[in-house]
């Protein structure tokens, strides 16, 4: 009984609720909602916020904010195609590696001055996200790769799939999820990733404790650039083109899916399976608004509700448990 | 007493010398790239021409950035100011072409009332997203960021509703004056700006209100036991940052005869790059107009400079973000002193 009632209080049971009902009156609407095609869909659309998703989650619960990351994603993804194409090479290992450590580079340069200048994240990731765009368009270039000049050993990987049903479910989605529990062991079984969240909830203490606080937030940066990196590239081989000035705005579906998922800004808390089902959440309402027959041009404004809807609820659920 | 007395005054004394060092360091920097530039582009630079088109396009982002101080002295920030000010200068454009297009038999006295009440419409517009900023913030106690972040999503939003992406054009020629006129030999905007700075330099310096935004800036807890109305002063802030917010808004339609859901998006970051060098301090309880006032002319000299250097405003946007990350930088050392 005691079990139950932790589970009800829990804020991954409220958004996993509200899923079901949603998906539940969106079938009801309109019962193409349940085919297969559909749902797998929806699930393919989860994989890149997803994975940025997790990435703001790790500067989240270290108690900062993100919001360079889909400057970083862009540099990772243009960078490393570009360099594919100029040298003709036909794997993808090699590649993912090599934009998971430029993001990785990225990651580390915010840590360098949160960490070492005790500078506000925010105004940090504002200022690299400006300088890491700046530099890819100013210096690298504008242009588009596009599918004909894009490396088919990333199209092929992108376009893989499974046959279930007689629907194709992307097999992009068991990467992401493979992702998930990766971070989630991290950050929940090992002390590293244990010290974000002492970090996040109070730094000072952390340090007493023992922690080298230092090393935690060069981690959670690093990790966060990392796993932008590594999206940025996914989104590419998924969308078949490769656009310097993508992932524009990027920033604010992420917050939002994260914060949703019952992480708060104010650090030490946040779990990956709340960050995992706000970004399903997120994805639906926004793909619901399509089926609806709702102008898409209301998509920004429903975004924004959503941000300080989440974020009103937290702030009032942090406060009556402090109460 | 006495003895309070006086270390109240070398308080004082010393405050008032750390802020002069800071005005003095910012002036040093415009001067150093003044001549930086005139030396570099001695033809382009050092032309009238020059100056008196950077008195007409600094004020907006002036203004933007004294709305974003107000929302940094109390420890917060105000994301949504470009939001804001497209939205302002949209409705206004929406009012102009769709609900209450002009008159010809109207005549001037008609023209100018159609103008007023656009003006009207578009700082109302700010006061009422201020004070839903405010309201999120100090009566939700949602922080800043995010509260900020998602309204100004949603206002961003709402400007692509009413445009449905292209800019509206078509703003009465009176409006047009707002951005682009002359009185008195000097460009109505510079004129607009000088007004709020002095306003709100004195509001702060000189009234409760802005007194209790440092305070409150400087130590919230203190604030609250101090018995400081602490809800209502963050909300008035926000409030005033919105008004202000649209102001700029008005000023940019009114310069570019546009108004657009997209217009002016690196304002943010130069706006933010403003109030640090004009030495704000982004956790609260510092902030002075006069510095910002120097901050938006040095980066304006710059900009112009680097645009006669014919750099990329890509190249631009690198360095704006370079500058923010250096001067955080320089400050953070100074602190440490």
């Amino acid at each position: 009984m005691d079990r139950l009632k932790t589970l009800l209080r829990r804020s991954e049971t409220a958004v996993f609720v509200i899923v079901v009902l949603i998906m539940v009156l969106i079938g009801a609407i309109n019962p193409a909602f349940w085919q297969a095609d559909n749902l797998f869909n929806l699930l393919r659309a989860n994989v890149i916020i997803g994975i940025m998703a997790l990435s703001v989650l790790t500067v989240m619960i270290s108690g900062g904010i993100d919001v360079s990351f889909p400057a970083f994603a862009a540099a990772a993804m243009y960078l490393t195609v570009l360099a594919m194409e100029a040298t003709g090479y036909q794997g993808v290992v090699l590649p993912f590696i090599g934009a998971t450590l430029i993001g990785l580079v990225c990651g580390l340069f915010n840590a360098v001055f949160i960490s070492t200048f005790r500078m506000i994240p925010l105004i940090v990731t504002l200022g690299s996200a400006s300088v890491v765009r700046g530099l890819l368009l100013g210096l690298v270039g504008t242009s588009i790769v596009n599918i004909d000049r894009m490396p088919p050993a990333l199209i092929a990987f992108g376009r893989s799939s499974l046959d279930i049903g007689g629907a194709k479910l992307s097999a992009m989605v068991f990467v992401y999820l493979g992702l998930a529990v990766l971070v989630w062991l991290f950050l929940t079984r090992t002390m590293t990733g244990r010290s974000i969240f002492a970090y996040g909830d109070d730094a000072e203490s952390a340090k007493r404790v023992g922690f080298n606080t230092r090393r935690t937030v060069y981690v959670a940066y690093g990790l966060a650039g990392a796993l932008a990196g590594f999206a940025g590239l996914l989104h590419s081989s998924m969308i078949w083109l490769a656009n310097p000035r993508d992932f524009v705005g990027y920033e604010l579906d992420v917050i939002a899916a994260v914060v949703l998922g019952g992480a708060s800004i104010f650090g030490g808390r946040g779990s990956v399976l709340g960050t995992v089902l706000g970004v399903f959440l997120l994805v639906l309402i926004k793909n619901s608004l399509i089926i609806m027959r709702i102008d898409n041009t209301w998509q920004g404004v429903v975004v924004g509700c959503v941000i300080v809807l989440a974020t009103a609820l937290t702030a009032w659920r942090d406060r009556k448990a402090a109460a | 007493m006495r003895g309070k007395d006086t270390m109240d005054k070398r308080l004082d004394l010393s405050r008032f010398i750390s802020r002069d060092n800071n005005i003095l360091q910012l002036l040093v920097i415009t001067a150093l790239i003044f001549a930086l530039m005139s030396w570099l582009e001695p033809n382009k630079f050092l032309r009238y021409y020059n100056f008196e088109s950077i008195s007409f396009i600094f004020p907006e982002l002036g203004i933007v950035a004294i709305a974003m101080m107000l929302a940094m002295l109390t420890g917060g920030i105000d994301l949504s100011v470009i939001g804001i000010a497209n939205l302002a200068g949209i409705l206004a454009g929406v009012f102009f072409t769709r609900i209450y297009p002009g008159d010809p038999s109207a005549g001037m006295a008609g023209e100018i009332a159609r103008v007023a009440a656009g003006v009207m419409l578009a700082l109302g517009v700010g006061l009422i997203a201020g004070t839903l900023n405010g309201l999120l913030i100090a009566k939700g106690r949602i922080t800043p960021i995010l509260a900020t972040l998602g309204t100004g999503q949603m206002f961003t939003g709402l400007c692509m509703v009413l445009t449905g992406g292209p800019a509206i054009v078509g703003f009465p020629a009176y409006w047009g004056l707002i951005g682009n006129g002359k009185l008195f030999g000097i460009a109505v905007p510079l004129l607009l700006f000088l007004a709020v700075a002095v306003l709100i330099a004195v509001m702060l310096t000189k009234t409760p209100f802005g007194l209790n935004l440092f305070l409150i800036g400087t130590n919230p807890r203190a604030a609250v036991f101090a018995g400081l109305k602490t809800e209502r002063m963050v909300l008035w802030s926000y409030m005033l940052s919105g008004t202000l917010a649209a102001l700029a808004g008005i000023v940019l339609s009114g310069r570019t005869n546009a108004a657009k859901s997209d217009y002016g998006n690196s304002y943010l970051l130069q706006a933010v790059l403003i109030c640090v060098l004009g030495g704000t301090n982004p956790a609260g309880g510092r902030g002075t107009v006069l510095g910002i006032a120097i901050a938006v002319i040095a980066l304006m000299l710059l900009a112009s400079g680097f645009q006669m250097m014919r750099f990329s405003n890509h190249l631009i946007d690198f360095i704006w973000g370079g500058f923010l990350l250096l001067v955080m930088v320089l400050n953070a050392f100074r602190n440490r002193e």
